[in-house]
């Protein structure tokens, strides 16, 4: 009997073996897939299973970790400043997921960055407890303040940029949201969630970067920028050769100033941006045609759908192919056209920084200090017009703010240029009208800041609105915020 | 038909040269000692578990470190004390095995219960699995007490029979309750219950030993030529086919898939090592890719757990298939998160496999928190078992013997490999307990009874012979046969058979 034992007990190896090969199989080849796996709720647990990283704004962090030993969740996110800075930092919660940096810096935060190792196994081997790494952001706080206090409980978004560098210095979005509300578990942040989600306002949007507005007025830049890159118009002084009453090619409907008594006729390029003419820029943007339009705007950033700052911007839009009476109505930012807050600070950024336009960021720098783990290096998105093209666009701007539509943005002792807009939107321009603010100033020093401001609905009255009563007063303590001033 | 050797070598000509020149007594080290030492090791990991574990969740050492450390060492010292007193020349391996085994399953699910919040249908299991262990621990030194010789057994080979259908039937006449999520594989009174199926498991393999040991020569030889196999004739083989027959039945009646199969597998095995038959094997595997075929189309039951097996996270799927279940895909997430070393114990979270985490799918936490490392680990400790109760086969003296402890070792191999390669996604999930490792009292009971009949089983092949003079007459006839396990170096046949008879 002892032959079929020995083989008896072979077979019973094999068992064995094959248990082992098949854990070696899951536990060894497979592992990461498992892990990994969408349904593995261990993902979810360890984000929170110790202290995360923090973001930080201008040296302080504006995010915090609570120890809050729940059954599943150890920590929990906490916000400070939570509204001001969730278009900044976005979510992060425990049954939600996350949003923007939260989820897009998740890596750093949470400590499972590849490039966390050493720092990680350094600290195992010390004894020191895990924790993440943080994200220093450009955001000043300054601005960011000047931005949400000056929108204040209007719906609307602002956006700072320093031209030199693209770096965002101030990113709102309002109304707005405090993440804190629903970082949790419990039934009251599911309540506070649902409550967000369904809210008509959408304080969960970031119009900043994500929400594309007609951006009216503002667009006259770019096509005065395309007028001086084209070489149709030399200088600010030229006049235009603009009737009294401008029909739109191919139609018999006449394009209408902001109001009737405004010296349009025949108006400089300088006067016609100080006043704002829509007749102006209607029949420049008409006889340059869409092709030249669309790719100066392409150059500013339009038609982008990958402008990540990391987060990612919706794209802003120039249409092609639009009607000629279309294209006159986009070249004033009607009709088809659509921009982002973070656009036209781009468009503004540009102009400022004689036409080199500079990929806006918004993480200066991964990993604590003393252990960086990544440091953004600045750099050029495109040259959007010529340093030439760009002094004479400053020279429109600067009128502007001077003695036209922005004075409300001047500030004493620096050099402010600006561009109001009024833009109608919705069925028959029934909606009320988005008021525009697009704005640099730079001061002696050499100091600069871009600046964007959309207001959706600041006022009872349609005809109250203005780019110049609404916008230019919040672009303006922005800009101060940013200069010290 | 090989030769004994007393230190498991294949070495038979020194055996017999060192059984001829030296009194026997001396050749044959008894290896308590060792086993003492060992059972130190046995002891030491799970107290540093049960630290572990301390450490990992509260921060501290667990306050009763003491007295759980003490209540092993005195359970399994108890053991010890009996093995040397009632078995002297047991393998020293199996005792300590077989400690590390409960000892880790103990940690284990003390550690689920520090994480019972977080449970569903969470019913504390520590305090009864010790109470458990304890009672496996006084069966096995009431094995080691009472049955003087294994070959006693043989003397019950019929009434094995009865009480191992009796077993198997009863469930069938107890409720089910939801809880038990579809086998009817329990007898209950009252608030306790038992699973019969692990004790008929070794009850069966008394009954097929004593029945075959009779029968072996029967079947080997008088049989007819059929396509090329050896057919044994209807009388040989008619009883043995019919109990078995009755228990698959009784099995998939009570859907215990897993049962049906490692009763299957342990005919086959003994039959062949019986009557030394390769046909066996072609009859057994033929039978059972039949039988898995006809039961795998019929029964929604195992349709369920094979479309399981095929894809594990369907249940996880917008629309999920009926009754499926979780568990498998939870698992082998659970497998995945500890990787090669694990988590560590205490850190990982297989409570998400929720109930079965401790009980069907324990493997699943000992791999989440011990990692690859540790299921490698676990898995040689049961391959060791079998291979030592293999071991001991090979070493008895008798046939009866000899099945027995290969009937034992088999069904224990075809268990973990059942029970793990169902939580591992290798095979489909037939639903029995992880040796030792998972909670369920008749599940330890049972397997400490095992071991205690393989380590009689193995103190009997390993005595070495007694002094001619003090051998009273042995209590079962020796069977006749053309095979006999005699090892020559021991002198007559008589005197082989062992002293406590």
């Amino acid at each position: 009997m002892n032959k079929p034992i020995r083989r008896v007990s072979i077979f019973c190896l094999v068992l064995i073996l094959a248990l082992m090969l098949r854990v070696n199989w899951v536990q060894g080849v497979q592992a990461a897939s498992w892990a990994n796996n969408q349904h593995n709720e261990r993902v979810k647990y360890d984000r929170y299973a110790y202290p995360r990283g923090n973001i930080i704004v201008g040296g302080q962090p504006v995010t915090k970790s609570d120890f809050v030993n729940g059954l599943r969740y150890k920590y929990k996110r906490s916000w400070v400043d939570g509204p001001m800075y969730a278009p900044v930092t976005g979510y992060s919660s425990q049954i939600f997921d996350a949003s923007q940096l939260e989820k897009l810096e998740d890596g750093v935060l949470s400590g499972t960055d590849s490039r966390l190792f050493f720092h990680n196994t350094l600290d195992m081997l010390t004894g020191k407890p895990k924790q993440g790494g943080d994200v220093v952001t450009t955001i000043d706080p300054k601005v960011q303040k000047a931005g949400f206090e000056g929108l204040g409980n209007r719906k609307g978004a602002a956006v700072a940029i320093d031209p030199r560098t693209g770096a965002i210095l101030g990113l709102v979005s309002t109304p707005s949201y405090d993440p804190g509300t629903f970082a949790g578990g419990s039934d009251a942040d599911s309540a506070a969630w649902t409550a967000l989600q369904n809210d008509p306002n959408q304080p969960m949007l970031n119009r900043a970067l994500r929400q594309t507005y007609p951006p009216g007025s503002t667009f006259k830049l770019v096509t005065a920028a395309t007028a001086f890159e084209s070489g149709k118009f030399k200088n600010p002084g030229d006049t235009t050769e603009t009737p009294e009453t401008y029909i739109l090619p191919g139609t018999s409907t006449p394009l209408v100033n902001d109001s009737p008594d405004e010296p349009c006729t025949n108006a400089t390029l300088a006067s016609a941006m100080a006043l704002s003419c829509n007749t102006v820029f209607g029949k420049i943007g008409a006889e340059l045609g869409g092709d030249a339009l669309r790719a100066q705007a392409e150059k500013f950033g339009f038609n982008n759908d990958k402008v990540d700052v990391p987060i990612r911007a919706a794209a802003s839009y120039y249409p092609s192919g639009s009607s000629p009476d279309g294209t006159a109505m986009d070249a004033i930012g009607q009709h088809d056209t659509r921009a982002t807050p973070l656009e036209m600070a781009m468009v503004a950024a540009a102009i400022a920084n004689n036409g080199s336009l500079m990929q806006p960021y918004l993480v200066s720098q991964e990993g604590s200090a003393g252990n960086a783990i990544s440091t953004h290096s600045e750099h050029q998105l495109s040259q959007a017009v010529s340093p030439a093209t760009a002094q004479k666009l400053q020279q429109l701007m600067e009128g502007v703010v001077k003695d036209g539509t922005g004075k409300r943005a001047a500030i004493p002792g620096v050099t402010v240029g600006g561009k109001t807009g009024t833009a109608q939107h919705g069925q028959d321009n029934a909606g009320k009208p988005f008021a525009w603010f697009v704005s640099y100033a730079k001061d002696s020093s050499g100091k600069q800041v871009a600046v964007a401001v959309v207001v959706e609905d600041g006022a009872a009255q349609s005809s109250e609105i203005s780019g110049g009563s609404l916008a230019a007063p919040i672009a303006k303590s922005m800009m101060q915020a940013a200069l010290g001033k | 038909m090989s030769t004994f050797d007393v230190s498991g070598g294949r070495t038979p000509a020194t055996g017999r040269r060192r059984a001829a020149d030296r009194p026997a007594r001396d050749t044959v080290p008894n290896r308590r000692n060792t086993e003492l030492l060992m059972l130190a090791f046995a002891l030491a990991i799970p107290i540093l578990g049960y630290a572990n574990v301390g450490l990992a969740m509260d921060g501290t050492l667990p306050a009763n470190i003491l007295a759980y450390g003490l209540g092993l060492a005195v359970l399994a010292g108890a053991a010890h004390l009996a093995v040397r007193r009632f078995a002297p020349y047991a393998d020293p391996l199996l005792l300590p095995l077989a400690t590390l085994l409960n000892g880790l399953g103990l940690v284990m699910l003390w550690r689920l219960d520090k994480a019972g919040k977080l449970l569903r249908n969470n019913f504390p299991a520590t305090t009864n699995q010790l109470m458990w262990s304890g009672l496996g621990i006084a069966l096995f030194i009431g094995v080691m007490w009472l049955l003087k010789d294994h070959r006693i057994l043989q003397r019950y080979t019929y009434i094995s029979m009865v009480v191992a259908l009796v077993l198997l039937a009863a469930p069938a006449f107890f409720p089910s309750r939801d809880e038990d999520f579809g086998a009817k594989i329990w007898i209950r009174f009252g608030s306790f219950s038992i699973q019969p199926g692990e004790f008929a498991k070794i009850i069966l393999t008394v009954f097929f030993a004593g029945f075959l040991m009779v029968k072996k020569d029967a079947l080997a030889l008088a049989s007819r030529k059929f396509m090329g196999l050896y057919l044994p004739r209807g009388r040989d083989l008619g009883p043995i086919v019919v109990v078995w027959l009755l228990s698959i039945l009784i099995l998939v009646f009570e859907t215990d898939l897993g049962s049906s199969f490692l009763f299957f597998g342990l005919f086959v095995v003994m039959l062949y090592v019986a009557t030394e038959r390769t046909s066996w094997i072609v009859f057994g595997l033929l039978m059972s890719f039949g039988g898995a075929a006809v039961v795998a189309t019929s029964e929604p039951h195992v349709k369920t757990r094979i479309n399981a097996w095929l894809d594990p996270m369907a249940a996880f799927g917008p629309h999920p298939p009926a009754r499926s279940s979780e568990q498998i895909g939870q698992t082998l997430m659970s497998l995945g998160s500890g990787g090669t070393v694990g988590t560590g114990l205490g850190q990982g979270r297989s409570w998400l496999i929720q109930f079965a985490a401790k009980s069907d799918f324990i493997l699943g936490s000992f791999g989440e928190e011990l990692g690859l490392t540790g299921l490698m680990a676990i898995f040689l400790v049961y391959g060791l078992v079998v291979q030592r109760g293999l071991r001991t086969a090979l070493a008895a003296r008798d046939p009866f013997g000899k099945l027995l402890a290969v009937g034992l070792s088999s069904a224990f191999a075809l268990q973990v490999f059942v029970v793990a390669g169902g939580v591992t996604g290798l095979i489909p999930l037939t639903g029995m307990t992880m040796p030792f490792l998972a909670q369920g009292g008749s599940s330890v009971v049972a397997n400490w009874a095992l071991i205690a009949v393989l380590m009689k089983v193995s103190d009997t092949a390993r005595r070495p012979a007694a002094e001619p003079a003090a051998e009273p007459a042995p209590a079962i006839p020796e069977p006749a046969g053309p095979d006999r396990f005699g090892p020559p170096g021991y002198g007559a046949p008589g005197q082989s058979r062992g002293a406590s008879s």
